[in-house]
């Protein structure tokens, strides 16, 4: 029995007068476009008491990540719940009260493929916001081609020692711990000798260095190991390595799909202010919505974008009732290149004050240069596209 | 609102129909009917008929199967994929839409499939029911009908015709426009079938002083933008879900071309341009596919609110279908450009598709003045 009703009229009353007793209303009065994001783990400055004290009660009552087992820091909620939780959220205008790719990916993972010692020790560490992970996955030789990666992890007898540098590391330099793809055999086929390995970020020779982006924003970093000694375990049933070892890449490849699935529509930008694409244009007093051109285009992309919103619905039930597979890539690919058009729209309405980085048009012109990144980070486009063509299509490879 | 996936009922009618088309009505159907200059055939909509098809959309007591809006857009969506032509969607979508409330036993002969109907809406190149200038000037209980409609579709195969005059006001106006179910054959009534390029039957009808009375109207005298609104609705988002279908058969053929056609000692869907710009062809059917469920749940749902989501689906689906035939004929290369083959049938028809109803521009303008543009 969970901490929560089963029925959806009584768990509804519960959770809403959970979330007014709980959230500070001084979270709630932020506007959606102002707040701050509560990322947890141990170098975290939070940004007021009010944003540690919702993160501490949400958790308490697995709500930072509802849908997983309560055993593992979770509320345990069906489906119908969790939309019925996020429909209460969105009333009492509550912030999330915890992000991290510990929630969005090592999570999914540790559930898929970890040991139950591993999800028990790790997972609750998660959801209580106690460490952020980074997701040490691209290196400078693997991109696109993720596979080749040349990091490696030599057998040392109790611990593994780790050569080797990881880039695109988002917020390495914030992070407690890494999930990091690593090469354990090096004379196994490409996709065979890696292993998924998880390091403590305070480990001796681990580096990062910030990698300015054109945007001016500094999100992801190099990661650099020079001789870093992980142990082999952290403890009874511990393994420092998620599913079997060399098989790292089905824990990559079934991350990467739940990833790609959970890409949205984009939200469209904070200058929007919560306020329709159509209701910003027209409040625009140079008169943009008087240009046919500008004109043509938002409402090509305003079709579009509904289109891709039912989409979403259409595969999340699909996904539901027994999974998508390979035809995510499409959501990932159609999202992103989605995104990029409505802040190449959103810069042409703005003309002139849309070129500052900080003017009229708030800080739209780093959200755009920031979207570029959408159709390549997780997977480009062009990737996507090879994958629905040889796995959906399943057009010939020779 | 219910899911936009299939529901288990819903894929035993899409394998069902699928199943009865690929035998009953593949394409080299439509290139006979061409070729014999008959624009649909009447054997094979008996038999639809008699699946409960023709009365989808007619309640079970009027004589029909009553299925709903989202069963008609899986027919259509069947039928697109092998270019059937039939007088479903003028009769068994818009015709039974419009005249859902009328107590007449028409709606048992919809149901049937003997009874067909045409909507005469248009006067010029371009979709607008506002538009309509032709005019039914009124004495007392009695109409005289003047004036011409064009691209009728069903027109000269019809029965029955559902024409929108313009009782009072001028045209551009909504208001001031009645909706008359008249008999084809009324005297004053001329059809001529035009020679569109999909081989189907679109008409052109003159009425030169046709006269009817109040008991031609359906809805209410000046009402007749309401009395055709939902009828419309209905009728593109069959027409957009015919259009979806359209697209999954041409792409089919073209998937099945790349794996099978050899170039450069080489299958051509190994080489990458081409495997990319299928699988962009494919996201765009996929989520055009999403707005064609939509439009369907929310016409059986919640009709009254239903223009947001037909117009996106309209506009779509005319979109997706123009960019699959115009890459379906460029990836066939020289074969696709030949009269024995098959794909040019679904590019003509995708283009009388985009125009029938209201072409991407109406409804993308739909879209915009509907979300606050």
């Amino acid at each position: 029995m969970g901490r929560f009703s089963t029925d959806p009229d009584r768990f509804r009353d519960e959770i809403a007068s959970y979330i007014s007793d709980k959230c500070p209303e001084e979270l709630c009065s932020i506007p959606t476009g102002r707040r701050e994001v509560c990322w947890g783990g141990k170098r975290f400055r939070f940004s007021s008491d009010a944003q540690r004290d919702w993160m501490n009660a949400a958790a308490a009552a697995g709500l930072t990540a509802p849908r997983w087992p309560e055993a593992y820091g979770g509320a345990g909620l069906t489906r119908e719940q969790e939309k019925i939780f996020r429909e209460e959220m969105r009333r009492a205008h509550a912030p999330s009260p915890l992000e991290s790719f510990g929630l969005w990916m090592l999570g999914p993972a540790l559930l898929a493929f970890g040991t139950e010692e591993q999800k028990k020790h790790f997972l609750p560490q998660i959801t209580r916001g106690e460490i952020r992970w980074c997701q040490g996955y691209s290196e400078p030789g693997a991109g696109s081609d993720l596979a080749s990666v040349q990091t490696r992890a030599e057998d040392k007898g109790d611990h593994w020692l780790v050569n080797g540098s990881k880039i695109w590391t988002s917020y390495a330099d914030k992070a407690d711990w890494i999930f990091a793809l690593v090469r354990t055999d090096r004379e196994a086929p490409k996709h065979k000798g890696i292993s998924f390995m998880l390091i403590d970020m305070e480990s001796e020779g681990v580096s990062t260095k910030p990698i300015k982006l054109i945007s001016g924003m500094s999100p992801f970093c190099e990661t650099f190991f020079d001789n870093v000694k992980v142990p082999k375990s952290y403890g009874e049933g511990l393994s420092s390595i998620v599913g079997e070892q060399n098989r790292g890449w089905d824990v990559a490849k079934h991350l990467l799909t739940h990833e790609r699935t959970m890409i949205g529509g984009g939200g469209g930008g904070g200058i929007l202010g919560g306020r329709s694409l159509g209701d910003f244009l027209n409040s625009l007093d140079e008169g943009v919505m008087d240009d046919p051109v500008i004109r043509a285009e938002a409402m090509e992309l305003e079709v579009d974008s509904l289109a891709m919103g039912m989409t979403l619905e259409r595969y999340g039930d699909m996904a539901k009732a027994g999974g998508v597979g390979n035809a995510s890539a499409m959501l990932k690919y159609y999202g992103t290149e989605l995104n990029k058009r409505r802040y190449e729209l959103l810069m042409s309405a703005g003309g002139a004050y849309a070129t500052e980085w900080d003017g009229p048009f708030g800080s739209t012109a780093p959200e755009w240069l920031r979207t570029k990144a959408n159709s390549i980070e997780g997977g480009t486009s062009e990737v996507m596209l090879d994958i629905i063509a040889k796995r959906v299509l399943e057009l010939p490879s020779k | 609102m219910t899911t936009l996936m299939l529901t288990e009922d819903e894929t035993m009618l899409r394998d069902a129909a699928r199943g009865f088309l690929d035998g009953a009505a593949p394409v080299k159907n439509l290139r006979e009917n061409r070729d014999q200059g008959r624009t649909f055939d009447p054997g094979l909509w008996k038999e639809m008929a008699q699946m409960g098809w023709a009365g989808v959309l007619v309640s079970e007591d009027n004589g029909g199967s009553g299925m709903g809006h989202r069963a008609a857009g899986i027919l259509a969506e069947e039928m697109g994929q092998t270019l059937v032509a039939s007088p479903f969607i003028s009769s068994a979508v818009i015709a039974a839409t419009a005249l859902r409330n009328s107590a007449s036993d028409r709606l048992a002969g919809i149901a049937e499939g003997s009874l067909l109907y045409a909507l005469a809406v248009d006067e010029g190149a371009k979709h607008g029911p506002a538009g309509t200038a032709m005019t039914a000037e009124k004495s007392g209980n009695a109409f005289r009908l003047t004036g011409r409609k064009t691209f009728v579709a069903d027109g000269a195969s019809a029965s029955r015709v559902l024409v929108l005059a313009r009782t009072a006001g001028s045209a551009g106006e909504t208001d001031g426009l009645t909706l008359f179910d008249l008999d084809a054959g009324r005297a004053g009534i001329t059809r001529e079938r035009k020679n569109t390029v999909d081989s189907r039957d679109f008409a052109q009808i003159d009425f030169d002083a046709v006269e009817a009375t109040g008991d031609d109207v359906v809805g209410e005298v000046d009402g007749g933008h309401d009395a055709i609104a939902q009828a419309l609705n209905a009728g593109q988002a069959a027409l957009s879900a015919e259009l979806t279908g359209l697209s999954a058969g041409a792409f089919a053929m073209t998937a099945g071309y790349l794996k099978e056609r050899r170039q450069f000692d080489r299958i051509i869907g190994t080489f990458q341009a081409l495997q990319h710009r299928a699988a962009h062809m494919w996201s765009e059917i996929e989520v055009t596919a999403s707005a064609i469920a939509n439009a369907g749940r929310v016409l059986d749902e919640t009709p009254d609110e239903s223009e947001l989501a037909v117009s996106i689906a309209k506009a779509r689906a005319t979109k997706t279908a123009k960019l699959v035939v115009s890459e379906g004929v460029q990836m066939h290369g020289g074969i696709g450009m030949t009269d024995e083959f098959d794909m040019g049938f679904y590019m003509k028809r995708a283009r009388v598709g985009a125009e029938w109803l209201g072409d991407y521009g109406y409804h993308a303008a739909r879209v915009a003045r509907a979300r606050g543009f």
